[in-house]
């Protein structure tokens, strides 16, 4: 068979223009990968790509500056929130937004995100919680579930010892008036497309000047969680979000909250 | 413009806004507090940025991202304050961004007191957090020197993309002086060419500190040690006083360099030849001037209000070719002309030898062993 023939009839699915064609370097069955894909769509739909400034953070995702087809700067571990605060004050027309894992929001970067989302600083906040530290291993994290095994904690997390998880997008509703804050899963393709709105939404809010927004999205880390995707999938769906209810835990003042 | 009493810690504050301060973010922290003061509303009235941070760290890292936008931001701290800034200032370093922090020292270690000290010169001149990189150091002696060498910094951080300090003592941001302000210089316009302010009709730009490949990194390891070599041939700065025929010199920088000049002068009209050498560029620190000292000298004195931080550099550029001594007061501590002029006595008595450490021989002159410990 040859290919020279062949003609694109109806473009239906290509790489967002928001990505680079920069290969990941996410493990197999990680969710990295389509929580990217999401806000690069989200970007492009919106026409946002060249008003927008990234700030990558430290984890997993800390090459996301190589993905992302905008202008990106990089973090110290935890210190998103206040990088993307200061490019923020400088650059209010901008879009400006960060990207950071459980370990680095909820552990090292609690001071920074709990006084931005005080602050209502006007920075989206995509936060990509798959309960472990996956870079350094699979340690605990703050959002590790109650039992869960860990290289850290190899009997499990005991609270008495490791404390209890931390439901983020709860407590930075309670101290910011002014957001959007929605925690959302990327199990199945329904959620998948929900996430997505929420993503949108998000930027919406920030280009509206409406408040501080913030996406927790549920993700999964099969290789450090030691399980299949497909059983990641499930642990998900099961245990997660038992413990990490999805919804929209604050909206703007007048604003409608998106259908579930 | 007119001379006016105004306090060390509001001279920098008002200098730095017309050098045309765009930003600054910074954390209360005595004794250097007025600075954020006088941002909170000469920042807010003039429509720039001011933000109070919850720390030191979001503080420093708030200066990086609107420092990676290409405008001129600034914060201030104190000591402990500059601890918990080290590592922000480390990846500033490594992502070539120009901002300048002024440090207005207290005595050390752990929270010490907010007495006047020189405590931080290590963490500051020999860079303070990890990696190697190279921030120039300016250390001022007086208000007029802290309003020039303010309005100095924006224009050399911005000409090497490198952190520039301004490093006093708690006393000199305290302190009242008759001064001169620059004029209000105007806002610029123009945008750095590295900026990332959004990939308009341009390739994205990144900045980011994190190199896999060892060579990569090695290579930015020596493109900045390039640059330094750059910096510490234009960008030396120094007074010195007497030091012309001078057979005994005496090194000090800010306060104690101050401190030490009036030494100096009442030993001269004792008829003593004595000089004084005043860095005030503290990195890159005035290397040859002091070579050419210690071929002159019959003993150098260096007085610091720390326990022999400076004294190191001093030791490797007069290189054991002359004798030196050192006097410190720790602590936060101001050492009064009376100390000094009596070390310039026991140097002219006795110009020492280069054996031993400088430190440790003042110590044994100085220090009364604790009874029973």
């Amino acid at each position: 068979m040859t290919i020279e023939n062949t003609q694109v009839e109806e473009l239906v699915y290509q790489r967002p223009k928001s990505l680079t064609r920069n290969p990941t370097t996410y493990c197999p069955g990680c969710t990295h990968g389509i929580a990217h894909r999401l806000i690069a769509e989200v970007i492009d739909e919106m026409g946002v790509r060249e008003e927008m400034i990234g700030v990558a953070s430290v984890g997993c995702s800390v090459f996301a500056y190589n993905f992302f087809n905008i202008d990106f700067i990089s973090a110290p571990h935890g210190r998103a929130p206040a990088m993307a605060t200061g490019v923020k004050r400088l650059l209010p027309d901008r879009l400006v937004w960060t990207y950071q894992g459980d370990g680095d929001l909820a552990a090292i970067g609690t001071g920074e995100i709990v006084h931005a989302a005080s602050r209502c600083e006007r920075i989206t906040v995509i936060y990509v919680n798959n309960a472990v530290f996956g870079a350094t291993g699979g340690q605990q994290a703050p959002t590790t579930l109650l039992g869960q095994k860990t290289t850290s904690f190899p009997a499990g997390r005991d609270p008495r010892t490791g404390g209890y998880p931390l439901r983020m997008a709860e407590l930075l509703a309670m101290v910011s008036p002014e957001s959007y804050i929605v925690r959302v899963s990327i199990h199945d393709v329904k959620h998948i497309l929900q996430a997505g709105k929420a993503i949108r939404r998000a930027f919406e809010v920030q280009m509206q000047d409406e408040g501080f927004s913030l996406v927790e999205i549920l993700s999964m880390c099969p290789t450090q969680w030691k399980v299949t995707p497909v059983q990641a999938l499930q642990w998900i769906k099961e245990r997660m979000i038992s413990y990490y209810p999805l919804g929209e835990f604050s909206v703007p003042k007048g604003t409608p909250r998106l259908e579930s | 413009m007119a001379r006016e009493l105004i306090k060390g810690n509001v001279a920098f504050a008002e200098a730095a806004i017309r050098a045309g301060l765009q930003a600054y973010f910074g954390y209360p922290i005595t004794p250097q507090t007025e600075a954020l003061e006088w941002m909170s509303h000469r920042m807010v009235e003039l429509g720039r940025v001011f933000l109070q941070a919850e720390s030191e760290l979001a503080a420093i890292n708030m200066v990086y991202g609107a420092a990676c936008t290409g405008a001129r931001v600034m914060t201030s701290s104190s000591s402990p304050g500059i601890s918990l800034m080290l590592e922000g200032l480390s990846y500033i370093a490594a992502t070539e961004v120009p901002m300048v922090l002024v440090d207005v020292m207290r005595g050390g270690p752990g929270l010490g007191n907010i007495g006047p000290a020189q405590s931080d010169y290590s963490q500051i001149v020999h860079g303070g957090g990890h990696g190697d990189y190279y921030p120039i150091v300016f250390a001022p002696a007086s208000i007029q020197e802290v309003i020039d060498y303010t309005v100095l910094a924006f224009d050399i951080a911005e000409k090497y993309r490198s952190i520039v300090y301004i490093l006093i003592d708690g006393s000199i941001g305290q302190m009242m002086e008759p001064a001169e302000l620059p004029p209000m210089r105007e806002i610029k316009t123009t945008v750095p060419d590295w900026a990332t302010n959004g990939a308009k009709g341009r390739e994205r730009r990144i900045h980011a500190s994190l190199y896999m490949n060892p060579p990569d990194l090695e290579a930015l390891n020596m493109r900045l040690l390039e640059r330094w070599q750059t910096i510490q041939k234009e960008e030396v700065r120094y007074k010195e006083y007497f030091l012309d025929d001078a057979e005994y010199a005496v090194v000090g920088f800010g306060t104690a360099g101050r401190v030490a000049l009036s030494a100096v002068r009442a030993a001269r009209q004792e008829g003593i030849k004595v000089g004084l050498l005043r860095p005030i560029s503290l990195s890159p620190y005035p290397a040859d001037i002091l070579e050419q000292i210690s071929k002159q000298v019959k003993s150098i004195l260096v007085v610091e209000m720390n326990a022999a931080q400076m004294l190191k550099d001093v030791l490797l550029y007069t290189k054991g070719r002359t004798p030196v001594e050192f006097y410190g007061r720790p602590g936060g501590i101001i050492p009064v002309q009376d100390e000094i002029l009596s070390e310039i006595h026991r140097i002219v008595r006795n110009p020492g030898s280069i054996e031993g450490h400088p430190r440790d021989l003042w110590f044994k002159r100085v220090y009364q062993p604790t009874k029973g410990g």
